[in-house]
């Protein structure tokens, strides 16, 4: 499987690491009222479709950069990759 | 169709075998039951024979998508054994070890169950002292562990690279229980001793919703139509989180595809089941004399039964590095299977939030040798709506209550249990 890495170009997915889904970027505010069941739902509830899923790999052996990769987890096809730095900051909006 | 024996067998060889009938009904679905199951494999119809054989259960539907056979029963490396750490896991496969060993017998079917023991090798001093831990928990259960020195493993097994540089062999816990059985036999033994009983197996029916009302389930939707249920019972490992979103439940659960391989055959070498410290490599050979083995799983979230090369490249060097002489042998078959990989590597078997509706699944690596008890289990928890003494740690709702059953203490990361 090759990842079109955003800096990179296509690079093996053996240089990365897979943690999982990209939901795990929207962390839970451990401040907020019912902290402790949003926290078991982020931590270990995911949607696990069949189909298209956005994940996160790290390029362990490479640029050390989180990815956000859309993958049919059917057809092992790579349809989009970004910086997770810049979804990230796109997500808390501009200015951030 | 009459049962099984030698003399049956001698019987039809005389009579030019025109005796013998198919081994299972395919049902037609009616349009209600007491309990549907939804899914054919291992661990459904394992359930389906308990409920009618042990729990006087009548009117039974089991609905495969399918065919029996054709899902992850048929597609696992046949290893048999009970070899857990933690009580919860260990109770459970100290049970489902037990139920292997009279399957036959139970049956009328030939599983070709064969006990030639599941060796793990140890590669230093702290993993031989932790096996040793293993083994003691393995024996205060009631299943058998017996620890191998180097010495006494070099009587069975010469060929091991034992003075191997970084991976050298310093013992291993055997359980000479263990072994492997005949996967598709398991199924087709269960198939035919619920039919028997009256279960209906309705195949190619792909259930494609549920009808709940006011929380609890009433029926299932299928590709042959709709069909009422007072109780329904899922056992679709590997599909779990796909099948529990059409009840509007979110499970703990990734899919992940693990590759399984065979070699060409081979003169018998190998006495027993042995797995290697590297890259969890684990090989058998079969009767017909191949080497199967398997590995890690590839590692992300897929549902393409099929995996990718770096693992199996990864799975045979490992092979070669336990064993130099299998270098030349030539692999033949690869393929890959969906496993539900839980949040800390251990099964589910619950009740769920709605009504009616249960959930066996998140089998991880475990889901071939657990057929057995999780038949029994699963089918006391249908049929008297409260778990079976040796499952009670398997809940749905561990995770957010903090009760994990975490043998690796690897934390709530799927591709790494």
């Amino acid at each position: 499987m090759l990842i079109p890495h955003p800096l990179l170009g296509p690079r093996d997915a053996e240089e990365f690491t897979y943690l999982g889904d990209a939901t795990l970027l929207d962390r839970p505010d451990g401040a907020a009222a019912g902290a402790a069941e949003a926290f078991a739902t982020y931590l270990y509830d995911r949607d696990n479709p069949a189909g298209e899923h956005r994940e996160l790999w790290f390029h362990e052996h490479g640029d050390q950069s989180w990815l956000v990769v859309t993958r049919n987890t059917v057809t092992h096809e790579i349809l989009t990759v970004d910086l997770a730095r810049d979804v990230a900051r796109s997500a808390r909006g501009p200015g951030s | 169709m009459g049962r099984f024996s030698g003399f049956r067998l001698f019987k039809e060889g005389l009579t030019g075998n025109r005796g013998w009938s198919p081994h299972w009904r395919d049902a037609e679905p009616r349009s209600d039951y007491d309990i549907v199951i939804v899914g054919g494999g291992g661990h459904g119809l394992a359930t389906a024979y308990h409920l009618a054989e042990t729990y006087g259960a009548r009117r039974v539907a089991l609905l495969e998508k399918g065919w029996i056979g054709g899902g992850n029963v048929g597609r696992n490396t046949t290893i048999v054994r009970a070899n857990y750490l933690l009580p919860s896991n260990q109770r459970f496969y100290d049970l489902s070890l037990r139920l292997w060993e009279r399957m036959e017998q139970d049956l009328n079917y030939n599983v070709m169950m064969s006990q030639r023991g599941v060796l793990n090798l140890c590669h230093s001093d702290g993993q031989r002292d932790a096996f040793i831990r293993r083994g003691n928990a393995i024996r205060l259960s009631g299943a058998d562990a017996v620890f191998v020195t180097p010495q006494e493993m070099k009587k069975d097994w010469p060929f091991f690279d034992y003075e191997n540089a970084r991976f050298p062999i310093k013992g291993g816990l055997l359980q000479p229980r263990g072994g492997t059985a005949r996967h598709d036999a398991v199924a087709w033994g269960y198939a035919r001793a619920a039919s028997d009983r009256g279960v209906d197996i309705i195949q190619n029916c792909d259930v494609t919703g549920f009808d709940i009302q006011r929380g609890r389930v009433r029926a299932v939707e299928t590709t042959r139509g709709r069909i009422a249920a007072n109780k329904v019972g899922v056992a679709v490992a590997g599909n779990t989180s796909r099948v529990m979103e059409m009840a509007g439940l979110r499970m703990p659960i990734e899919s992940h595809v693990l590759q399984a391989f065979v070699s060409e055959g081979l003169k018998p070498i190998l006495p027993g089941v042995v797995t290697f410290g590297v890259g969890h490599f684990y090989v058998s050979q079969s009767d017909k004399g191949g080497l199967v083995y398997g590995g890690d799983l590839d590692g992300y979230n897929s549902y393409a039964q099929r995996g990718n090369l770096p693992m199996v490249e990864h799975v045979a060097a490992a092979g070669v590095s336990l064993m130099p002489m299998i270098a030349r042998a030539r692999m033949l078959r690869s393929w890959g299977g969906i496993m539900d990989m839980t949040m800390d590597g251990s099964p589910i078997i619950d009740r769920t939030p709605v009504d009616g509706l249960y959930l066996n699944g998140g089998w991880c690596y475990g889901g071939f040798k657990a057929i057995p008890g999780s038949g029994l289990v699963f089918a006391h928890l249908l049929a008297t709506d409260a778990p079976h003494p040796v499952a009670t740690g398997l809940r749905l709702d561990r995770f957010r209550r903090g009760h994990m059953i975490d043998e690796g203490g690897r934390g709530p990361v799927p591709n790494l249990q």
